[in-house]
């Protein structure tokens, strides 16, 4: 086993996580308002909006990279905010990446909590006001306990689309060691180089990371057990 | 005093209702399926907001043009036609959901008060609602609205989501509220029995306008209203429990201008109880009747007269200087006894029922 893995592999492991980790907590604090809105408005721009976040469902990672690339760039309007905060340019750096793939995940995220937050009866949100709970307070005492299931679901697939990514990664991210080379990087880079066994070993632990996670989620999300 | 009025207008439905109601007892909204009951009970609470409003509780405005006090700022309690308890909380934390979100100073019924009131001992302990039957999620829905000390307690069609035997268990514990509890209360209903038993006030309503208002027993005994065409119309007298006959099983129940007998009764004498007499079990004769089985026969004033479909008409009559009753005779009967009001006659009770 030992052998398996080079240093070079582990650190893109090590940085995949944490960008997944990173990532998924920051979609869950953006996408559940969104998730909330979409689930409860009847404003006009429910449509679009929903559109939107859907959009890198259907796009391909690197017309989602190649924008957000241009925008984060020095003439980007992104790029000029974050100069003007004195952070500098994100792409190619791991901040980059964070963003890259906060857009790139967030309809895993958004759309689970929002078919979680339709499916609460509008009668336990009213009980709740009757019960003197305010708009804030009926959110966190029963609208979120009660969507239990779907933050579950949200927060794995999450996670997990943001470890499996590659295209938004390289378009942004490049391929720069222990920075933005992420195991999906590292498993085209070792294919490129013709070094089949460790490609191997990367993609076949891609493969039960995602086998383990979502037997984990369907196994011990309550979901399909409520009635 | 309770001061509402409500207008709204969509093409499929209006809401046109103006009403007072005394801050005490328990005010009955009754009418047929689509009449606005709910509607109205649900801009009482403020679940429903129409900008063409006014409300008043006592002396606190929660609605009047502008002003809109929010659901949660009311201090009322809302009890749900199914009992929409959290399912993610276990019974006690259900209970003390409401009980919670007021100051400790505001309390004025307690959590022990009210799972001894609705009888929750034996089911407060359980982690989740799930395995509560009808009858007992609606009463843990009753207590915890009660333990907001609501200031108004509304209640939406509270048994009709349960079977015969729920409601039978759950009415005693309703009456017995009624009896504890100086907390006004509205409560709609379609059924006239339930109505009948619980009700102080009633207030009629019909395609979204209240068609009439006032004490029980004065709108159940007119008959120009809607109430007096059911089937199971009939007449509320509140009697005093006066003699029990133990040989025979009886009770006589007595009130200003006559008394009733009906099935022996658990009640101690003295106490007040209510029995209703239904129209269809009222006949009438003009000399005293002699050799009948009919043990209950009053002597009665006919007030009115009114045709009730083409065979049938009922009648008003005056029982002593106050009471009221219904009864319902073929139209040729009345023909045949040449009955006329202001004649003095005799009404033959057939059956007697002991509502609460």
């Amino acid at each position: 086993m030992e052998s398996a893995f080079s240093s070079a592999d582990l650190s893109a492991i090590w940085l995949a996580f944490k960008l997944a980790a990173v990532v998924t907590v920051i979609l869950l604090l953006v996408g559940t308002p969104i998730a909330w809105w979409l689930a409860r408005t009847r404003s006009f721009w429910k449509g679009p909006v929903g559109a939107v976040v859907a959009l890198p469902i259907v796009l391909p990672p690197t017309v989602i990279g190649f924008y957000l690339l241009v925008a984060m760039g020095p003439n980007g309007p992104l790029g000029q905010l974050t100069q003007a905060l004195g952070i500098g340019l994100l792409p190619f750096t791991f901040a980059g990446l964070v963003v890259g793939s906060v857009f790139y995940s967030l309809p895993f995220v958004v759309q689970p909590l929002q078919n979680a937050f339709e499916a609460i009866p509008e009668r336990a949100l009213e009980t709740a006001a009757t019960l003197r709970a305010s708009a804030l307070d009926t959110f966190f005492s029963v609208a979120l306990p009660l969507a239990r299931p779907g933050l579950l679901t949200a927060s794995v697939l999450g996670f997990a689309h943001t470890v499996g990514e590659f295209g938004v990664v390289l378009m942004i991210g490049g391929n720069i060691p222990d920075k933005t080379r992420v195991v999906s990087v590292q498993i085209y880079d070792h294919v490129e180089a013709m070094e089949y066994a460790a490609a191997h070993w990367l993609s076949a632990g891609m493969v039960a990371f995602a086998f383990v996670v979502l037997l984990l989620l369907y196994t011990f999300n309550p979901s399909g057990q409520r009635k | 005093m309770i001061k509402a009025r409500f207008d709204l207008s969509y093409p499929s439905f209006e809401l046109h209702a103006e009403l007072q109601l005394p801050a005490h007892g328990i005010t009955a909204l009754f009418g047929p399926s689509g009449s606005g009951k709910t509607t109205l009970l649900r801009c009482i609470a403020g679940l429903e907001r129409i900008a063409n409003g006014m409300l008043q509780v006592k002396d606190e405005v929660w609605q009047d043009g502008a002003n809109f006090l929010p659901v949660h700022r009311r201090p009322l309690g809302y009890v749900f036609q199914e009992a929409s308890l959290f399912p993610h909380l276990s019974v006690r934390q259900n209970l003390e959901y409401g009980l919670k979100r007021i100051p400790p100073a505001q309390r004025r019924v307690q959590a022990e008060q009210a799972v001894e009131w609705l009888g929750l001992s034996r089911l407060i302990a359980r982690d989740s609602p799930a395995g509560l039957s009808g009858g007992e999620r609606q009463r843990v829905a009753i207590a915890r609205a009660l333990l907001t000390s609501p200031r108004l307690l509304l209640m939406d069609e509270p048994l009709s989501a349960l079977d015969a035997a729920s409601k039978r268990d759950i009415l005693p514990y309703l009456e017995r509220l009624h009896g504890e509890l100086d907390i006004p209360v509205i409560y709609v209903s379609h059924a006239l029995d339930e109505v009948a038993r619980l009700a102080d006030q009633l207030v009629l309503m019909e395609q979204g306008c209240v068609i009439a208002s006032g004490a029980l027993n004065e709108i159940l005994g007119r008959l120009d209203l809607p109430t007096a065409h059911l089937d199971d119309a009939g007449a509320v007298i509140e009697a005093g429990v006066a003699v029990h006959d133990e040989e025979y099983h009886l009770t006589r129940l007595d009130f200003s201008g006559g008394s009733l007998w009906v099935s022996r009764v658990e009640r101690t004498i003295g106490s007040v109880v209510r029995a209703r007499v239904l129209a269809r079990d009222v006949s009438i004769a003009t000399v005293a009747p002699q050799g009948t089985s009919i043990s209950n026969i009053l002597a009665v004033r006919i007030a009115g007269i009114r045709d009730e479909g083409p065979d049938r008409v009922n009648l008003r009559l005056t029982v002593g200087g106050s009471q009221v009753l219904l009864s319902r005779i073929t139209r040729r009967s009345r023909d045949q006894l040449g009955l006329m009001p202001g004649m003095e006659v005799f009404a033959q009770v057939k059956s007697a029922a002991l509502i609460a």
